[in-house]
């Protein structure tokens, strides 16, 4: 790309927030009830860090890495790509995480999470309350109804909060592997809403800003 | 190299004059009040076309929503209505050729649209496929213009598309830019090679190109293309905020659309512009800057003088 230093994120914005948020309408509509089964996902995982059993980290690996995969191919694929061609290079992305819990949390097993409460545990698992339970309100909030919101399983940026949220919880010091792919989703979607001049566009920065210095601060 | 005028071109010249097209005179086109549609010629056939046309970017990427879709083919019946032919488009902009093919085959209006298109791929050998995919989306026989996106491997894409103009693939060549990018590479073209248009970034505020290009399409016979005409909105928006001048009346301007709009197309280089909306109401306000009378030269220096003094 030549002159690259004169272009701005606006330039590459080839929808309007009319059409990006009426997706998530229309994809609502068409997998209901689909939505009340991945919100039973988030708090099968909620249950599973509560208690703990010997199995939880296979799990939970296998639920993200499932709800990454739908994320992958019925959003980014079959709906997104429709009106942004980066989809398909997103969705790769989102594939690549599914893998990485696939390998790491299913296959090595090594995704085992903290038992005892502190101030990490408690701000990890807040961030995956927030992705489970608050951004779905954050659209009829900002007045856009709601059939639009985005819900946790359903839609990128809760599942890329949510997992954020869960990897922090782990014993590991540092997943980077793991972190770096929710955590980029955050800086380009941060990006298209802050384009759109979406009311709720600093949310994803501030928890992806927030998670990463959780992260950094876990593994020192 | 361009052609020597035909016969064709000498009845396309001879029509203009007739139907009182403004753009070959367009010092006079404020003496006298018309109805019917500006058009202008394409210097390099003769063939006229009205000063405005319809882009896509952003509104009609609307995916396969059937609501939105309709919605566009509505804009697009009134711009056709209302005398409207070009639209243009590009791979680059989402599902936006598919809507244009959707909107154009629910009218029935395959025949009457200006269709200009772009190719946009880095592998020149890829660029026929591409091009014939997108017309596949618009569901049109050929093509009228089809331009290299912002000059995005022209080196290998020009000489396919002279080809493809050669074997009547394809009516005229085009390359384009935006945003005032690559002007250099541009005016190299436009001296080396014999195309028919140029699209570029023009608008009353965006005014770099009227000092090397502009006089250069009009040396070598070039069409332009205004796109950005409202600044992707910001500038109408910014205009709005202001009352109307009275004097726009002089020119037939009865909202700041058409204020922004005449101004370009006044602009003897320029054949037309292309703004986009996704609205009725909005493409029938740009279409009334194809009515009435144009600026000249004293007037458009007055409306740049007005911009800036806001």
């Amino acid at each position: 790309m030549s002159e690259w230093w004169t272009y701005r994120p606006s330039d590459f914005l080839l929808f309007s927030p009319q059409t990006y948020y009426r997706l998530f309408e229309l994809y609502n509509t068409q997998i209901w009830p689909l939505q009340i089964l991945t919100l039973a996902c988030g708090v099968t995982i909620l249950v599973l860090i509560r208690y703990n059993p010997p199995w939880q980290g296979r799990v939970i690996a296998a639920i993200l890495a499932t709800i990454w995969l739908w994320v992958a191919w019925a959003y980014h694929l079959q709906r997104y790509a429709s009106i942004n061609w980066a989809a398909n290079y997103f969705a790769i992305g989102f594939a690549i995480e599914a893998a990485l819990l696939i390998w790491i949390g299913i296959i090595k097993d090594h995704l085992v999470f903290l038992a005892a409460k502190s101030t990490l545990k408690n701000t990890g698992l807040g961030i995956f309350l927030f992705a489970l339970f608050i951004q779905p309100l954050l659209g009829a909030v900002a007045g856009r109804g709601w059939l639009q919101s985005e819900i946790f399983g359903v839609a990128p940026d809760p599942t890329a909060v949510a997992t954020l949220g869960i990897i922090l919880l782990t014993t590991k010091k540092f997943y980077g592997l793991l972190l770096l792919i929710p955590f980029l989703w955050c800086a380009i979607s941060g990006t298209i809403l802050f384009t759109m001049d979406s009311p709720d566009a600093l949310v994803l920065p501030i928890v992806a800003i927030l998670a990463l210095f959780l992260a950094l601060r876990k593994a020192n | 190299m361009k052609q020597p005028i035909n016969h064709t071109r000498r009845r396309a010249l001879h029509r203009i004059v007739v139907t009182g097209a403004t753009a070959l005179f367009w010092p006079l086109a404020s003496i006298s009040k018309q109805t019917s549609v500006i058009t202008k010629p394409i210097p390099s056939s003769g063939e006229t076309i009205p000063v405005i046309g319809l882009g896509s970017w952003i509104t009609f990427n609307v995916g396969n929503d059937t609501v939105a879709r309709d919605a566009c083919a509505e804009v697009m019946r009134n711009f056709f209505n209302a005398g409207g032919r070009m639209i243009d488009s590009s791979p680059m902009y989402g599902s936006s050729q598919e809507v244009i093919g959707y909107a154009l085959n629910k009218l029935g209006k395959t025949s009457q649209v200006f269709s200009a298109e772009k190719v946009w791929i880095a592998s020149g050998a890829e660029g026929r496929e591409q091009m014939e995919t997108t017309r596949r989306y618009w569901q049109v026989e050929r093509f009228d213009l089809m331009q290299v996106h912002n000059v995005l491997s022209w080196e290998y894409h020009l000489p396919t598309l002279f080809e493809m103009k050669a074997a009547g693939q394809i009516r005229y060549v085009g390359i384009t830019t935006s945003h005032g990018r690559r002007h250099r590479d541009i005016e190299h073209i436009m001296r080396k090679h014999p195309i028919d248009f140029v699209q570029l970034t023009y608008n009353i505020r965006d005014r770099e190109t009227e000092n090397r290009i502009l006089p250069l399409a009009q040396d070598r016979g070039i069409a332009i293309i205004a796109n950005r005409p409202f600044q992707q909105g910001s500038l109408i928006d910014w205009a709005k905020r202001h009352p109307l001048p009275g004097w726009a009346s002089d020119v037939d301007c009865t909202n700041w659309a058409q204020y922004l709009l005449k101004f370009i197309v006044s602009h003897p280089a320029v054949t037309c512009a292309i703004p986009a909306t996704s609205r009725v109401d909005h493409v029938l306000e740009n279409m009334g800057a194809a009515t009435g009378r144009l600026p000249d030269e004293a007037m458009r220096k007055r409306m740049i003088k007005h911009i800036e003094k806001l």
